[in-house]
């Protein structure tokens, strides 16, 4: 099928081009993106005037609860989300049920997304059997059948030999280990950022240093051991901080943010809003400013949705005993987008930290639209205002903060493989 | 995105006391103005007034506590209503029926208010926000957050003893940090207007970003009680006596008990009070709180008609017609 | 608008009726209870015409109304205070105007929450008809037929003086 998408403004932040121009696809490939075509007779003519034509947006955490949790979400209801939202690539955390520390698990994965159709799943490999910190797992093998990472989850490695063995066998395959940092024993049982809030709500803290502890240890043995290392939704300003300077340094590390962590903080908790309950948990003013800055600057060069759905009754506790996650797919976007007007990133910048940025840290082909890619695309209508309103959200988890808010900027049009997996009626 | 302050109905009344952080001072006042009226209904020989006669209340206490689930047991029979007590263990609630299923199983035999007693901080606020429209919540205590008719009842002390707030400076002594009382003193005191609101005890139990609540820290109690004129003490839960945030009893009293010494540096007609139940020889010498400066035993006689008027002021909120 | 009522002339009138019946009923000691807050001015001055040995009790019947779910709490009730027993005595109830009878009727509710008194006789300055309730005065210094938009108020302590307003006109 042969497909003109035209006079698009086409943001490809990988091949530096950002102007109005045509793209056009063939047998569900890129074949050029260019003013004009010789011999090209397009048989779907898609017309993006006024609107902006990216790769389709590729996010590097996303909990799709399949297999395991069917309760909450399913691959199919998640990836159909995410066609709806913009979002052609996903990668899933190790953390199902069954835990992907097996081959069969991954292939599991894989092919309830090939079934689906909707988007591309990816999946993460377990850095320890059964996610326990004490065995490493297969990892070998779990490359072969598709992973392009090792995780930790949400369970912390506490045992530092431990950590540093993961990473001397991981690096042995040359896969990239994404690390959640954070110190068990510090964040005791804390649920919200420790200061003024958690001291006035009563609720148990976890302290800024459970984060930088850990990244700390966790950087030490990077540049021990020579991994190329990912550090998963860093929260805290000081941790940015760290890593940036071991960027500086010349380690192989990078660093991705949750995208709500850009806009809330734990005064949004008010009084007790369990849709606050996120973990790592929502900290002040001053985390919020410096990791925009560190997004603006690029020493995070990935924003993420974090995605967590979760049945409504996860969330009708009093606080501490709710679960914590966001249903994030459907905000992705238009919080990125709002990045531009809020602080100083451009919009291509900000399209490269949610396409481009991602798809190098998973080593996956996407989030450019370069020439024979696949044509991963999405068509998106940035002065488009919309209302969050939990009851109309596409993913079975209708549990999110952002109730209310008026968004800008909606994915239109979007084209897995060339194929149209979401077209807004 | 301004939101409506639960506690207070369409018409601005307080239809739940949950916490008393956003209570406006006059509410407060009002509070105190109507405990003083009920509190001559307890001291004479007449049991009852029939104001809440046909109403059912309910002690809902996830958290044991024979003391403060009697008071407000009495409060609500001084007041003519009839009382269901319900104590379910915590653990019990995870393991079966959520606390929303409990709570709408209750609702469906008609209660007029639940009192909630909950190890989690922020349970009372999330029972209040599904009951039905004709139900009032009052919050007896819920994790390390509020404990607001306590506070209340500190603070009619305080008025019946000295009179006007304005002039005072009290100390809270001990362990702010795992304190609901402590919390809701500090909001109540703030409110009410008095000069200062010290908070004292070792950096292991003050919580992070107290001076955000209008308070002055410090860690040495002789320096704290300089001056003062009232002290709360706070108690020192077992658990929290030996481990990693104390070392000992011992070390603790000679820190921060509450001996003669001590008392003489505050004011020399300082009160000195304590929410009970005490620990004698670590939070505070025997002789003090059996000693003439103690009003430990008013604030026992006071929480009855505190929590009576309480009582009255939340089911009073659904009047339909008229103004209060 | 004020209407001018000799109130003297009243508690006057009215310290006679008392006067009477209790020589009549050979009660020695009656112990005189007022209403908050002008029938516990009037009884002060009734109180101190007869001479009464007792002194005089004070009742808010806040708590008694039957109007609670209507108006809710009112935190400005002064606490009721009978300083004697009530078991056995003859009690003479004082309020200044007797309207509905509704007060009266909480203020039965209220003394008998007491104890058990010997007899309740109720004098009361004003009694302006319309009852809601079968509750009468024993004595009373005037009776004078008010509209339901009409409305009648004791001032003071002092000097005591009746204001009949319209609700109408303001």
């Amino acid at each position: 099928m042969r497909i003109l998408i035209k006079n698009g403004r086409v943001i490809d932040p990988a091949n530096n081009i950002d102007k109005v121009t045509n793209i056009y696809i063939a047998d569900g490939k890129i074949s050029a993106v260019a003013n004009a075509l010789d011999d090209f007779t397009a048989e779907q003519v898609i017309d993006a005037s006024g609107q902006l034509v990216c790769p389709g947006l590729v996010d590097l955490s996303a909990r799709l609860r399949e297999p395991g949790f069917e309760h909450k979400a399913t691959i199919a209801s998640e990836t159909r989300a995410a066609a709806a939202a913009g979002i052609t690539s996903l990668v899933m955390p190790p953390d199902t049920y069954p835990i992907t520390d097996t081959p069969a698990v991954a292939k599991l994965i894989r092919k309830k997304a090939q079934d689906a159709g909707f988007a591309k799943v990816y999946s993460l490999g377990a850095a320890t059997q059964n996610l326990r910190g004490e065995n490493i797992s297969e990892m070998a093998a779990l490359k072969a059948a598709g992973c392009i990472g090792i995780s930790n989850a949400l369970t912390p490695i506490k045992n530092p030999l431990i950590m540093k063995r993961i990473m001397e066998y991981a690096a042995t395959f040359d896969l990239t280990v994404f690390l959640f940092s954070e110190d068990p024993s510090l964040r005791h049982s804390g649920c919200v950022h420790e200061g003024a809030i958690s001291t006035r709500l009563g609720l148990p803290g976890i302290p800024e240093a459970a984060e930088t502890v850990a990244v700390a240890r966790d950087l030490a043995l990077i540049a021990d051991t020579g991994v190329r290392a990912h550090f998963c939704r860093i929260s805290t300003l000081k941790a940015l901080q760290m890593i940036s300077r071991a960027q500086f340094d010349g380690l192989p590390v990078s660093v991705d943010v949750a995208a709500h962590q850009l806009y809330l903080t734990d005064m949004d908790i008010g009084e007790f809003d369990s849709q606050c309950h996120v973990r790592p948990p929502l900290r002040d003013q001053r985390d919020k400013q410096g990791l925009r800055e560190g997004v603006c600057k690029g020493s995070i060069s990935v924003i993420c949705s974090d995605h967590q759905p979760h049945e409504a009754d996860a969330k009708l506790y009093p606080f501490r005993q709710t679960e914590a996650g966001i249903s994030a797919l459907e905000t992705l976007l238009p919080l990125t987008l709002r990045l531009t007007e809020e602080s100083n990133i451009s919009l291509p910048d900000a399209i490269a930290r949610v396409t481009t940025g991602p798809a190098m840290i998973a080593g996956i082909d996407a989030g450019t639209l370069s020439q024979g890619e696949e044509a991963d695309i999405v068509i998106i209508d940035p002065e488009q205002y919309w209302k969050v309103c939990p009851e109309n959200m596409l993913s079975r988890g209708h549990n999110t903060p952002f109730r209310d808010w008026e968004l800008k900027g909606k994915a239109v049009h979007t084209l897995l493989a060339g194929k149209t997996v979401f077209k807004q009626p | 995105m301004i939101r409506r302050n639960i506690q207070l109905n369409q018409q601005g009344r307080l239809r739940h006391f949950l916490t008393i952080e956003g209570l406006k001072r006059q509410t407060l006042v009002d509070i105190l103005d109507t405990a003083e009226s009920l509190s001559g209904v307890t001291d004479q020989t007449v049991k009852k007034v029939p104001l809440l006669r046909g109403k059912t209340i309910v002690n809902l206490f996830f958290e044991a506590s024979t003391r403060t689930r009697t008071t407000f047991e009495l409060a609500a029979k001084r007041l003519s209503a009839d009382v269901l007590n319900l104590n379910i263990a915590a653990s019990a609630t995870k393991k079966g029926e959520t606390l929303l299923d409990t709570l709408h199983n209750l609702q469906a035999m008609h209660c007029d208010m639940f009192v909630v007693r909950h190890a989690d901080s922020g349970a009372a606020h999330f029972i209040a926000n599904h009951v039905a429209p004709h139900v009032s919540v009052v919050n007896a205590g819920d994790g390390s957050h509020a404990h607001p008719t306590q506070a209340m009842l500190d603070m009619f002390t305080i008025r019946r003893v000295k009179g006007d707030f304005y002039p005072l400076k009290v100390a809270i002594v001990g362990d702010v940090m795992h304190s609901r009382v402590a919390r809701s003193q500090i909001h109540a005191l703030t409110t009410l207007g008095v000069t200062e609101v010290r908070v004292i005890g070792p950096k292991t139990l003050m919580p992070k970003g107290v001076e955000a609540l209008g308070v002055h820290v410090y860690h040495d109690l002789d320096e704290g009680l300089k001056d003062v004129d009232v002290i709360i003490m706070l108690r020192l839960q077992n658990e929290r006596m030996e481990g990693e945030l104390l070392p000992s009893a011992h070390e603790y009293f000679q820190l921060y008990g509450l001996t003669q010494e001590r008392l003489d540096k505050a004011k020399p007609d300082a009160i000195v009070m304590h929410p009970g139940p005490i620990n004698r020889g670590v939070e505070i010498e025997s002789s003090i709180a059996d000693g003439p400066r103690s009003v430990i035993l008013q604030q026992v006689t006071h929480g009855i008609a505190v929590r009576m008027a309480v009582m009255s002021t939340c089911l009073g909120s659904h009047a339909d017609g008229g103004a209060a | 608008m004020t209407q001018t009522v000799d109130i003297d002339k009243l508690l006057n009138d009215l310290s006679q009726q008392l006067r009477s019946h209790l020589s009549d009923n050979d009660i020695k000691a009656p112990l005189m209870i007022g209403i908050h807050s002008g029938g516990v001015w009037v009884a002060e001055r009734l109180h101190q015409l007869l001479q009464l040995k007792d002194p005089l009790g004070h009742l808010d019947i806040s708590f008694y109304r039957d109007d609670f779910s209507r108006i809710g709490m009112n935190p400005q009730v002064k606490p009721s205070h009978l300083p004697f027993s009530v078991d056995d005595r003859h009690i003479i109830l004082v309020d200044d105007v007797l309207y509905t009878g509704r007060t009266i009727r909480a203020a039965l509710n209220e003394i008998f929450d007491y104890g058990r008194p010997a007899s309740v006789s109720l004098a009361v300055l004003i009694d302006r008809g319309r009852r809601e309730l079968p509750i009468e005065a024993n004595f009373s210094g005037l009776k004078m037929d008010l509209a339901r938009g009409e409305n009648i108020k004791l001032q003071g302590p002092k000097p005591l003086s009746l204001l009949i307003a319209n609700k109408a006109c303001k």
